[in-house]
């Protein structure tokens, strides 16, 4: 019996053991919830430093396009709109772009080889860095389209968005580099829903004579699109936020116009280029554009969020 | 009787014929520019690479025909991507320790893992601003302003979603009885956590990590008003403290140069970092494939 006792005492962990355990589970609490203290020191940091700014020019920063530092008055029009602009139209062409490569990589019309070496190199490209993006947008890509460019002038120069004569860098250019950009972010999220897709539902949908393009139009495309439109609202986040490849291609001026052949900006353009050297309220204008930019983003980004978690596990 | 046999003309088939032309040339229009892309900067990239690069300093631009090297970049590039990962990986794989061992699924770790994806989705460049107003604007390491340090900072705040999120979903992985074998044996839940699981995740988690590094090594935005950059070499720890140059900064700094020379040396630049992201992409990918054909056996 006492031996039994002192057995049972001997079972106990050693007091320090213990405090190990207790020290080592607080550590791992306190780095995780480093995220979340990252996360609302950023929004506050940019907030306050915007403070000055928001207190100035209120909400009517958001609609002018003066952006001067001698005479010390911001408006980000400019920047807001070309943001808005290039990512949504980069976005418009990426989409079905992006869509039917993703069909294309999970229907059967070419070997399995041939779609998951495809796959693997639309993947391969979303690492490339953005400024090496911008550097052959610079080079290559703005002497390949030129001649292109005058000719959208030309021909489509009544419809406000093409109405400037295109002279070297400019919104187009940004556009299309962003898709670029995107179009493996589009492509891989695409492909992993349409692979989601349960085979009983094609087969269903062949069972009762639909073609192939019928049953991807009715059946596969309605139950990937959940998961299609949270890429695509991850790929708009990018687009809004990126910055270096677009930076070194849209020709960074603040002169507001429609066209997107004239040279633009974005908010995140702009802060590359002006916050090294800014001062004084320069600064605070800077940082509201970036709150702006951020207010943007998260919206984008908590909406994609939602939109996963309401509707994945449909089927 | 003809019904049995597939009729070209039928308009369904005419639709379907269309519409696989319409995904093939979708799919050309992807992957061509792409392909363009890389065999562009391998071909002009590497064609400018010469022993001379790895060692010397950049020259400052001007008329002057020799650019130099990229030796301080090249550097600088190493030792702020280290400097982020000396920070993003113990705090991510440690909160990811969090994630996916302790907590049960709580308001507070839904709100961390929701924190984690909107961290992911901030732009780089507000990084950036954020480093620039705690830390080069006030002044607080030590006096320096701009810094490699701060550079560092910048780029893990991009690295740590990642790191949290590939440890929180290798761990995940882990199957439940090698932690109710370990417990069993009387281990307590941190020498659970570090000689079972851990271990056993190991090798996803490196893969992630391996991933977010070759990301972050590419990122330019965060740096250009932390790091900013440096024309000269690296030569002792005391440099941490002031502007250090990146390969993405000189890629970018030297593609806007009017002059030939410097272009040439971006260009060179994104050789070496395309070519060093690619294969550390390649690599981890076909570790992560062996992994899986192991584990199944």
């Amino acid at each position: 019996m006492e031996e039994k006792l002192t057995l049972f005492k001997n079972r106990k962990r050693f007091g320090i053991e213990k405090n190990i355990d207790i020290i080592f589970k607080n550590t791992a609490l306190v780095l995780s919830s480093f995220v979340a203290i990252i996360l609302l020191g950023i929004i506050l940091v940019v907030f306050f430093q915007s403070f000055e700014s928001f207190s100035r020019y209120g909400l009517k920063f958001l609609v002018t396009s003066e952006w001067n530092p001698v005479k010390d008055e911001y408006g980000a029009f400019t920047a807001i709109y070309g943001t808005l602009v290039t990512s949504f139209l980069s976005l418009l062409i990426t989409i079905p772009l992006g869509v039917g490569t993703a069909i294309f990589i999970t229907e059967d019309f070419v070997p399995k080889v041939v779609r998951e070496i495809i796959g693997s190199f639309v993947e391969l490209l979303a690492a490339i860095p953005s400024v090496v993006l911008g550097l052959w947008a610079i080079f290559v890509m703005e002497p390949f389209f030129r001649a292109f460019f005058v000719f959208l002038h030309n021909f489509f120069g009544w419809i406000p968005l093409f109405s400037t004569e295109p002279t070297g860098r400019n919104s187009l250019l940004a556009i299309l580099i962003l898709v670029v950009m995107l179009l493996p972010i589009v492509t891989s999220i695409a492909r992993d829903s349409l692979n989601q897709v349960p085979k009983k539902l094609r087969n269903a949908a062949y069972g009762i004579g639909a073609s192939r393009w019928k049953t991807i139009f009715s059946v596969i495309l309605p139950a990937a699109l959940s998961g299609i439109m949270a890429g695509v609202l991850l790929a708009l986040g990018r687009a809004m936020g990126e910055t270096m490849a677009v930076t070194m291609i849209i020709g960074n001026s603040n002169a507001f116009s429609w066209s997107i052949l004239s040279p633009g900006y974005t908010i995140s353009s702009m802060l590359a280029n002006q916050f090294g050297e800014a001062d004084g309220s320069q600064v605070s204008s800077l940082f509201y554009a970036a709150f702006v930019l951020m207010i943007l983003s998260l919206v984008v980004n908590i909406f994609a969020q939602w939109l996963v978690k309401k509707f994945s596990l449909k089927y | 009787m003809n019904s049995l046999y597939y009729q070209k003309r039928l308009s369904r088939n005419i639709g379907d014929t269309f519409f696989t032309s319409l995904s093939v040339i979708c799919a050309l229009i992807a992957i061509l520019p792409l392909i363009f892309l890389v065999t562009y900067i391998l071909i002009k990239g590497g064609s400018q690479i010469t022993p001379e690069l790895f060692t010397l300093e950049p020259n400052p631009p001007g008329d002057d025909l020799d650019a130099g090297g990229i030796n301080p970049a090249l550097i600088g590039t190493l030792i702020i991507t280290t400097i982020a990962s000396i920070i993003a990986i113990p705090v991510g794989v440690g909160g990811g320790i969090y994630l996916a061992e302790y907590s049960k699924g709580g308001a507070f770790s839904r709100f961390i893992r929701f924190g984690v994806n909107v961290l992911a989705g901030v732009p780089s460049i507000i990084a950036g601003v954020f480093i620039y107003a705690l830390i080069v604007s006030t002044k607080i390491l030590f006096g320096s302003m701009y810094s490699g340090l701060a550079g560092g900072m910048a780029l893990s705040i991009l690295m740590l979603p990642t790191v949290i999120k590939t440890t929180d979903e290798g761990l995940k992985l882990v199957p439940n009885e090698l932690r109710y074998a370990s417990l069993g044996v009387g281990a307590s839940m941190y020498t659970t956590i570090l000689k079972v699981t851990l271990p056993s995740a190991i090798r996803s988690i490196a893969t992630g990590v391996v991933l977010g590094i070759a990301r972050a090594a590419g990122e330019t935005a965060p740096l250009i008003f932390t790091a900013l950059f440096s024309y000269y070499y690296i030569t002792g720890f005391g440099d941490l403290f002031y502007e250090m140059g990146s390969l993405a900064v000189l890629i970018y700094n030297f593609a806007l140069e009017p002059y030939d020379a410097q272009n040439k040396l971006a260009w060179a630049a994104s050789f070496i970092l395309v070519l060093s992201i690619l294969s550390v992409n390649i690599f981890s990918r076909i570790l992560a494939a062996f992994t899986e054909k192991t584990k199944r056996v």
